[in-house]
């Protein structure tokens, strides 16, 4: 089974990359963007084949290693 | 005294903190990242560097390693760890120290000497220091210190702020916030003050012909604080 997680910091936390890319997206004429947050993207295959189990599992994952919780939510976004 | 520099893939001040250990009268042991045991130490060192590349966040593999469950052990024991720069990262990720560290506010690495005022001086690190701003050096893409409010008003309350970067009289503001760290803040201590992470390098700033000698004052403050 596939599992994504996508890992993204959370609203009070500076992003100086997203603001980088946000400035950059604008001098290339993109003017209508408020504003851009860089994020991390995940895509793990598991031999857990319980879509519950397996969600559970990844879970546990991001609170202990994928994502650092002071500054980072974590999405569990698909499983199939 | 009897001390530690735990080495993990990517460490690359172990061997200047195994200089500065010695030079200042430690008996230093180097140790692997795949031991499981510590040896018998008065002080426990993380070293700077990029343990892991970098890889995920600065110091979350590191924090993982088989060593580190003794090195929390040995910290929640009472037992002196210090994590310098690399090891500032892995303390955090640890969570024996609150708070992160981000990437530089200006996404720049930064690498330069800089000075620091001591906050607190009632802990084994900084007790006795003549001096109230020393000056360290940084080098670092991953510094910016954040926590957030409830850690903030947790860490000033206990008196947690080790040391706050400032200029060369001690004056905490921004202009001499080198990377975008909450408050200046440069180093943090856990609760009890027996685990001390920051940026700035000691080891560094041992030599009068390479360097300044702050460092030199700092590590012979400590081995006799530990006596």
């Amino acid at each position: 089974m596939k599992i994504s997680v996508i890992i993204t910091l959370k609203k009070d936390v500076l992003d100086p990359q997203g603001k980088v890319i946000h400035q950059t997206l604008d001098g290339m004429g993109f003017k209508d963007v408020n504003e851009v947050r860089q994020g991390k993207y995940f895509e793990i295959d598991t031999k857990e084949t319980d879509n519950d189990k397996a969600k559970a599992k990844v879970e546990e994952m991001c609170k202990k290693l994928l994502a650092n919780l002071v500054i980072e939510n974590y999405k569990i976004i698909d499983l199939k | 005294m009897k001390s530690s520099v735990i080495t993990f893939p990517g460490s690359n001040c172990d061997r200047d903190m195994d200089i500065a250990l010695k030079k200042f009268g430690f008996k230093n042991k180097m140790v692997w990242h795949a031991d499981a045991e510590l040896p018998k130490s008065d002080l426990v060192v993380l070293p700077g560097g990029f343990s892991y590349g970098d890889y995920l966040r600065c110091g979350s593999m590191a924090s993982k390693s088989k060593i580190m469950q003794s090195v929390i052990n040995f910290a929640n024991s009472g037992g002196m760890v210090m994590g310098i720069c690399n090891g500032f990262q892995i303390l955090v990720e640890t969570g024996l120290v609150p708070g992160v560290l981000l990437r530089n506010k200006y996404l720049q690495f930064i690498c330069k000497n800089v000075f620091v005022k001591i906050n607190n001086k009632q802990n084994k690190y900084f007790k006795n220091v003549n001096n109230e701003v020393l000056e360290f050096h940084i080098a670092h893409n991953e510094g910016n210190y954040f926590c957030t409010q409830d850690q903030l008003k947790e860490i000033e309350d206990n008196d947690q702020i080790a040391i706050n970067y400032c200029d060369e009289n001690g004056k905490i503001e921004d202009q001499f916030n080198p990377n975008g760290s909450t408050k200046n803040i440069a180093g943090v201590f856990n609760k009890e003050k027996n685990v001390l992470g920051m940026m700035p390098h000691p080891e560094r700033m041992i030599d009068k012909s390479l360097s300044g000698e702050d460092g030199s004052l700092f590590f012979k403050n400590l081995i006799n604080n530990l006596k």
